[in-house]
């Protein structure tokens, strides 16, 4: 049943990148030049999900439990690190060079084409670089995370 | 539709799907912490399975109801989606999250961690995208 709720999270997650142009790279990069011909579709896209994800997240923490499991898991790190900073600069870098970050690229493998393929591939292999990364250049964040943090 | 009504409509969708997730499993719809998860075989992979497979199938959902996929074609040749790949994986990893986990579901519980990074990879993206349109006029093939 946990993983029939999950796969119809990912169906609708999908659906809405795929409505709101998010699979599509050229509206993505479109975004974000600024200096350019700027697309601001992107940010429509933030405005819905966010402020959705606000209020419904809002309502579901009423309930003592989520339904098919004993606790909720949220994060619960504060503190703004040189691993977060770094992290989320080399991602942007990436973000910015092809438009695809890992919702969008996944659901573009079934495009079947081969560059998507290698990109998510190459994704996959900065994640299993990223899991071995020395914990300790930051010890704060490795004592209090578990290092796998799911947001 | 007006394409800025559909990319809102778009993004309610995802908000759904994101407060399913948290009403039924109790977990944040990080794309990025769930399919890395599945790579490195932690203990409740299943789920996170279902979830990317639902990801993987959602254009032929999208196909089969509108008759359009919703895909784009890549912007750019294979040697750089290949380095952008590796950069987005491993800066995901790094910084914990990406667009949805830190983004979406971060920004929604106003965590101030999911903020910073959200700020942080929206700016250099915009500056790469700066840089390689208009400093140097395009990525060579």
């Amino acid at each position: 049943m946990k993983s029939l709720m999950a796969l119809f999270a990912g169906v609708l997650f999908g659906v809405g990148l795929g409505l709101a142009g998010m699979t599509q790279p050229a509206v993505v990069l479109g975004f974000l030049d600024v200096g350019g011909a700027w697309d601001p579709r992107l940010l429509f896209v933030m405005a819905g999900a966010v402020s959705t994800t606000a209020i419904g997240y809002r309502l579901v923490w009423r309930a003592r439990r989520p339904r098919y499991e004993t606790s909720f898991d949220v994060p619960s790190m504060q503190h703004i690190d040189t691993r977060l900073l770094i992290g989320a600069a080399v991602f942007g870098i990436g973000w910015g060079i092809a438009g695809y970050c890992p919702g969008p690229a996944l659901a573009s493998l079934a495009g079947g084409v081969g560059s998507v393929w290698l990109l998510v591939a190459m994704m996959a292999l900065g994640w299993w670089l990223a899991s071995r990364w020395p914990m300790r250049f930051n010890q704060k964040s490795s004592t209090r995370g578990d290092g796998r943090a799911t947001t | 539709m007006h394409p800025w009504v559909l990319s809102l409509l778009g993004g309610v969708l995802i908000g759904l799907a994101a407060v399913w997730l948290m009403a039924t499993l109790g977990r944040i719809a990080g794309i990025s912490g769930i399919a890395s998860g599945v790579l490195t075989g932690v203990r409740d992979w299943h789920w996170r399975a279902a979830f990317v497979a639902g990801l993987v199938i959602s254009p032929l959902c999208l196909w089969l109801v509108r008759g359009d996929s919703g895909l784009g074609a890549p912007q750019v040749a294979w040697p750089w989606m290949a380095l952008a790949g590796l950069l987005v994986g491993i800066g995901t990893r790094l910084g914990s999250g990406c667009t949805s986990g830190h983004g979406v579901c971060g920004i929604a519980r106003l965590s101030p961690r999911s903020f910073v990074a959200t700020v942080a990879f929206m700016v250099l993206g915009m500056g790469t995208v700066a840089l390689i349109r208009h400093w140097i006029g395009g990525l060579p093939a």
